[in-house]
């Protein structure tokens, strides 16, 4: 049994790295990725350990990057990029959407495309626009792509090798607000579930809170909150967003009969939406109240002086869970 | 040698003149683009390539296609949606692959094959094997983003790249001259290091020794290349294009550079007996109606299917 003590950094890391050992085809791509070891310090010493050739640092071309990542993986690499912030994935969002997300269908699936596009999400941390964002959900409506999101140090370690392991391409969201933040106890003989999977992370009767990314910690923070109310709140970190898992949120939404979605991103066809929809599609007769959902407001993001008042808090988690109960 | 040249420029003047047909009557539905006249720079350049050597085209990808070893047959059925396509009916007459010939696909958006050639080209010189990547696309896609990010990735890595431009003298609908201060769009490859030229493309000796000299640099790691080759489309950039823009004159002018026309020209002039020359086409065609009778034999796909391969 091999058990540290690690931070989302950290687990990332270690994940890449076993990746690298186990697979030769594996190599990691970006700006800054290489001799810096990335600008949040996530291939840090990769490069030194594995080399230049499997540890590239590219030109500022982000559509030059994931295209290179779709040549390489159609000549039989596994591919891992790094979008350096959540916004600069926009200009490679072309090569995403119409060559990645199209190619394995195109060609009847003579072309598969093991690809993941590692992009740090959300906001938190103090940076400006295009630096805080969270896109996840034009990517999850792409037909073609599949879409995760790790929300603590341990998924993060297991995730990043089962995304680099999918023959499919993946695009791997990691919450960069929680990179240095909590640390948690990784063995690495506990079998990790699979990737395409939600958990239930804290049990509860009343009310399922469904959340990803960095909101998970929010949410169970909520939950803890709620004991005092004598609410007993239940917490699924969804893990997946493309496909979507839905049983285990039907199943928990059939017996609470409450649900609420909370994430960073504009609430306006977010991926509550989504959520909302299906949970009312399958389950309407167990539905004490709506679907709330929780989000950034419907603006761009703002600046650092005012992020704390876009990014749903406790606060806003818990009033929705009284709006819930108040129906 | 010269005959041989003038039959495989007809085998794809004639596939694209059968699918405008078919177009026409209904067994191919939706937009279609034909590279009617600048079938030299396809025959010319793909005779460079090596086996191993991945092309990645546009839109107007079908001439490549059959100079890189596509079956007709495959086209013909691809592009009326049979299940026998090349993709099974599923890539259409813009999007078709066909990796087993070392085509590695059309693509409908303007220079996006540009970068992803560049990750072939790094593939060839992690793996050791030193295969080339040969990117096409017209004048217009020069002005795109990816195609000056991927000319500097190549160029900044030292990558096998062979960049093509086909340049007809038309950005889509607009004459590129009105959408480029500088004319010579070579330069743009030259001021990020890489050695360029620009040619007649309707000669096909010009276009195998700029193409042999691409990838021999390119299996020699001497890096990219990037070869201008001037040339002209002699139908719309449509099957439906009213073609308003044109000059008057600008056709007919074409339509007597154009390659097969040249080459017939210097064939006959060489002495070859006019018989030889005629037999040309005439063989071309009869091969084209043949793979499209076949393939408009064959079953639709099935609806049923749509979801398969949207995952490995």
């Amino acid at each position: 049994m091999s058990t540290s003590r690690i931070t989302l950094a950290k687990g990332l890391n270690a994940g890449l790295r076993a990746a690298m050992e186990q697979d030769d085809k594996v190599m990691l791509m970006g700006e800054d990725v290489g001799r810096l070891g990335g600008v949040f310090r996530i291939t840090d010493g990769l490069q030194k350990d594995f080399g230049e050739r499997r540890v590239l640092d590219s030109p500022l071309a982000e559509s030059g990057i994931v295209g290179t990542a779709v040549g390489l993986a159609m000549r039989g690499y596994r591919p891992v990029i790094e979008i350096q912030f959540d916004g600069f994935v926009y200009p490679a969002y072309d090569q995403i959407v119409t060559q990645v997300a199209k190619m394995s269908y195109r060609s009847q699936g003579k072309v598969p495309l093991p690809l993941v596009i590692r992009i740090p999400f959300g906001g938190g941390i103090g940076a400006v626009e295009h630096h805080s964002e969270s896109p996840e959900a034009q990517f999850a409506h792409t037909p073609g792509l599949k879409v995760v999101a790790c929300s603590n140090p341990v998924d993060g370690y297991w995730m990043i090798q089962q995304a680099i392991a999918s023959d499919d391409p993946v695009i791997f969201l990691e919450p960069k607000r929680q990179y240095h933040a909590d640390k948690a106890d990784l063995d690495t003989s506990v079998a990790p579930p699979p990737l395409f999977t939600s958990q239930v992370v804290r049990r509860g009767d009343d009310v399922t809170l469904l959340a990803y990314g960095p909101m998970v910690r929010t949410c169970l923070a909520a939950a803890e909150a709620a004991v005092s109310e004598g609410r007993s709140v239940e917490v699924i970190d969804l893990r997946t967003l493309s496909p979507l898992d839905m049983g285990p949120v039907l199943a928990s939404v059939r017996r609470t009969g409450r649900a609420v979605v909370a994430h960073e991103a504009h609430r306006n066809l977010g991926m509550g939406s989504e959520l909302s929809a299906r949970i009312t599609e399958e389950c309407f007769y167990s539905l004490q109240a709506p679907v709330l959902r929780v989000g950034g407001f419907d603006t761009p993001y703002p600046a650092a002086r005012n992020e704390h008042h876009f990014l749903p808090d406790l606060d806003r988690v818990l009033d929705a869970v009284d709006r819930s109960f108040a129906f | 040698m010269k005959l041989d040249d003038l039959l495989s420029m007809w085998r794809i003047r004639a596939l694209e003149e059968k699918i405008r047909d078919l177009r026409l009557e209904g067994p191919i539905v939706g937009s279609v683009h034909l590279a009617n006249g600048q079938e030299s720079v396809a025959v010319g350049a793909c005779s460079q390539l090596r086996p191993q050597d991945a092309l990645y085209a546009t839109y107007r990808g079908h001439g490549w296609a059959v100079a890189r070893g596509v079956p007709p047959r495959e086209i013909f059925a691809e592009l009326m949606g049979r299940v026998t396509g090349v993709n099974g009916g599923r890539g259409g007459s813009a999007h078709f692959s066909a990796p087993q010939h070392g085509f590695h696909g059309e693509n409908s958006i303007v220079g996006a094959g540009a970068p992803i050639a560049v990750g072939a080209a790094l593939a060839g010189k992690y793996d050791g094997s030193r295969r080339a990547a040969m990117t096409v696309f017209g004048d217009g896609a020069i002005n795109q983003g990816a195609v000056a990010e991927a000319m500097n990735f190549a160029a900044a890595l030292g990558l096998g790249v062979v960049f093509v431009c086909e340049n007809n003298r038309y950005s889509e609908l607009t004459p590129i001259d009105d959408m480029v201060a500088e004319p010579d769009l070579s330069r743009r490859a030259s001021a990020l290091g890489i050695p360029a030229v620009r040619i007649d493309g309707n000669d096909l000796a010009q276009v195998r020794t700029a193409t042999r000299l691409a990838v021999e640099a390119a299996a020699a790691g001497r890096g990219p290349s990037f070869i201008e080759a001037h040339t002209q489309r002699i139908v719309g950039h449509y099957i439906g294009d009213s073609e308003q823009y044109r000059p008057a004159g600008e056709l007919e002018r074409d339509l007597v550079v154009e390659p097969i026309a040249r080459l017939t020209r210097e064939l006959l002039a060489d002495g070859v007996p006019t018989e030889s020359v005629e037999r040309c086409e005439r063989r071309a065609r009869e091969e084209m109606e043949t793979a499209a009778a076949a393939a408009l034999r064959d079953p639709l796909a099935d609806p049923a299917t749509a979801k398969e391969h949207l995952y490995a």
